[in-house]
């Protein structure tokens, strides 16, 4: 199978590692991984801002850059979902990429989806243990059905201890440019979530949403937790301890 | 009712950094949202449920004018007189009006958001027409100095059993209270004088029946069935948009109704009021208004915006909504708080009017999730923001960093360079630290918590640099 990653800017810019650690997970899983070398942002920040204009340039350019391969995987669900199931509302008015934004959006997927439902990985590379908890990010969950596949990579860790928070499912209070326009209520938030994940004892707090995960982690330094650590699903499953 | 809806950023900050609002939001957090969860799955088929109720209010509202004509047509055959309002103003004059044709001293009200809208009770105060508000949170708001609703079915949710106890304490002159069963019987011996008393009703309505010329009034506390049978006069006042065509839709929305709302599978009084007391009958009013209230519904009709005008006003996007449950209603400015507030309140009272208020969402769809009719809140927030932005209505500055970095993201080398210079200042503001505590950039991030650092080095070149 050959994928094409879509990195995301969020990943390029603060935590490469969640990248390498992708392509780890889709090589043990036989994928041919390609990086498509030009590729920037997905252009939701511009879309759910209302800048209807300036998310058609960008969605135009990734479909542009990722139509020709077989599979594209994101680590993120948010950006995943961006590009299958926005796209073709931001190019509802042009035929001809309104198609190919269709053509594109069945091929997208969010990593640990693809692990589980297409690939079907066997085993996971690395050999992570302790407690964990996991957040489920609100666009993964409730528009891509990310739910049960991240718990399945994670089962295959013998030493991963899995306990679940209470409100997984509630929003951490990131929501892209909500962070930046209403930052103590975001930040307030984000406080319910952090308490909620480090009830559970956990010593990393997992997720597969890099934007939810600088939140938690910026919010849980402010606390004074300079120990839980949070992490994405990708290096966990890939990290090698 | 005059809106503070361009107040949001500063109302919100106040209401975080109220410590008794901010415990009172924390209890009452869980209980609506818990109740629910299990009340739904007492329906077989919840999704399909949602389902027909979406297509029958859809059935509805593309053809209000006629269901409008056919309610009309029936209830005046009933002997009711249909009244229309444009908007809060003309709502006031006509219950202002009915109040003096009929030599109106005292109206009690049960719970209507559309005299809020209107600003009711302060114009009926000026007419010399006292009104008592029934429903006992309303009554708690009206006593405390006429304070707004934070809720649009929990009305005084922000508040607490201390507030409350402190404020009858010092209205009724009484010795104070602390248990919630004395409470409520204070509040019942007062008010059960009004009831005696006054000669209208005022209610709102959940439904009109269009089939029998009815209004659907869905309550808990009793009072809806005083404030509309024991006074000689009732005044229903309703959106346009509550019509359904017959009882069987009653009845498959009452199935989702009491549940979303308040996890109830029923509520305590679910009452169908048709037409004026007649010959033989022991109870109802001598005269039943319905004024039927348009202030901004009619324009919506047939706009991008037409799913909101679905809404049953249950109030379960609100309870699900991360912002909502952090900061309250009254934050939010207007009538309506919450996710659909955010929607209706541009949209009733001017989009220029509540700049805020469609960014006032983690857009994590909780609300589209346990919305009963299906309606998209996140999408129809999008699409208000691109209103905005279509209208020029957003910050410079804003717009100005929209443009640069669409532009610089579409051309990957230039978004190599920036990115290849901005983590790199961000690795050196850390400073060998985890985080970044002030960022320049992004002042709104950093107030409330800290920005982490990044690795130091980006994944195009790092991924260039394995290749190679």
């Amino acid at each position: 199978m050959r994928v094409a990653l879509f990195v995301t800017c969020l990943v390029d810019l603060m935590r490469p590692r969640i990248g390498f650690a992708a392509i780890e997970l889709l090589e043990a899983a036989d994928c041919e991984v390609i990086v498509p070398a030009a590729q920037t942002c997905c252009g939701q920040p511009a879309w759910n801002s209302g800048d209807r204009a300036a998310a058609a340039k960008l969605a135009k350019k990734v479909i542009a850059e990722f139509e020709g391969h077989e599979y594209v995987v994101a680590p993120s669900g948010s950006c995943a979902d961006h590009i299958r199931t926005e796209y073709p509302v931001i190019l509802a008015d042009e035929p001809d990429w309104y198609a190919r934004a269709v053509a594109l959006g069945s091929r997208v997927y969010e990593l640990t989806d693809f692990l589980v439902n297409v690939a079907k990985l066997v085993s996971v590379p690395g050999n992570f243990a302790g407690r964990i908890t996991y957040h489920d990010s609100c666009t993964g969950l409730r528009s891509l059905g990310i739910k049960a596949q991240p718990r399945a990579l994670l089962a295959k860790l013998s030493g991963v201890d899995l306990q679940e928070m209470n409100g997984a499912e509630e929003c951490c209070g990131f929501g892209g440019t909500f962070s930046v326009k209403f930052g103590e209520v975001s930040a307030a938030i984000a406080e319910r979530k952090c308490n909620n994940a480090c009830a559970t004892g956990a010593s990393a707090i997992v997720g597969g949403d890099l934007g939810c995960l600088l939140n938690i982690e910026g919010k849980l330094r402010r606390m004074g937790d300079t120990q839980t650590r949070v992490m994405h699903i990708a290096e966990v499953l890939a990290a090698k301890e | 009712m005059e809106s503070r809806a361009r107040r949001f950023k500063s109302n919100s900050e106040a209401a975080l950094a109220n410590p008794v609002l901010q415990g009172n939001m924390r209890t009452a957090k869980g209980k609506f949202v818990d109740k629910r969860a299990i009340s739904i799955k007492e329906i077989d088929d919840f999704e399909g449920t949602r389902e027909a109720a979406k297509a029958l209010r859809n059935r509805v509202i593309e053809n209000l004018d006629l269901w409008l004509e056919k309610f009309e047509e029936i209830a005046t055959a009933r002997g009711a007189t249909v009244l229309w309002a444009k908007d809060g103003a003309e709502i006031c004059r006509h219950v202002v009006d009915i109040g003096k044709q009929h030599g109106i001293k005292k109206a009690v009200k049960s719970k209507s958001m559309l005299s809020e809208e209107a600003g009711l009770n302060l114009a009926l105060e000026a007419a010399g027409i006292q009104p008592v508000e029934t429903d006992l949170g309303e009554y708690i708001l009206q006593i405390n100095n006429n304070e707004p609703p934070s809720h649009i079915i929990a009305p005084v949710v922000h508040k607490g059993l201390d507030e409350v106890a402190d404020l009858f304490h010092k209205v009724h002159k009484t010795p104070r209270k602390t248990e919630i069963p004395a409470l409520t019987r204070e509040a019942r011996e007062v008010l059960r004088e009004h009831f005696l008393t006054a000669e209208m009703g005022i209610s709102g309505g959940n439904f009109l029946v269009a089939e029998t010329g009815s209004v659907a009034l869905v309550t808990n506390e009793g009072n809806g069935r005083m404030v509309t049978t024991l006074p000689r006069v009732h005044v229903v006042i309703t959106g346009i948009e509550k019509v359904i065509p017959t009882l069987e839709d009653l009845s498959t929305l009452m199935r989702l109704l009491p549940r979303s709302a308040t996890g109830q599978s029923i509520s305590n009084y679910v009452s169908v009021l048709t037409g004026t007391k007649a010959a033989g009958d022991l109870d109802g009013p001598e005269h039943l208004y319905f004024i039927l209230v348009d202030n901004g519904r009619a324009d919506v009709v047939g706009s991008e915006f037409q799913d909101m005008l679905r809404c049953i006003r249950c109030g379960a996007c609100m309870n699900h909504c991360p912002v909502y449950q952090t900061i309250g209603g009254h934050a939010y400015g207007w009538v309506y708080p919450g996710p659909m507030g955010s929607v209706l309140t541009p949209l009733y009272t001017g989009i220029e009017n509540a700049i805020d208020l469609p960014h006032a969402a983690t857009l994590c769809n909780q609300c589209g999730v346990v919305c009963p009719v299906k309606i998209p809140l996140p999408e129809l927030l999008r699409k208000l923001r691109e209103k905005q932005v279509e209208k020029n209505l957003r910050p410079w500055f804003e717009r100005v960093a929209f443009r640069l970095w669409a532009w610089v993201a579409s051309c990957p080398t230039l978004y190599g360079i920036g990115t290849w210079f901005a983590v790199r200042y961000l690795k050196w503001l850390a400073g060998g630290n985890q985080t970044i505590p002030i960022l320049g950039a992004a002042p709104e991030w950093t107030r409330g918590r800290d920005f982490p650092a990044p690795e130091g080095k980006t994944f195009r070149e790092l991924y260039a640099g394995r290749k190679s």
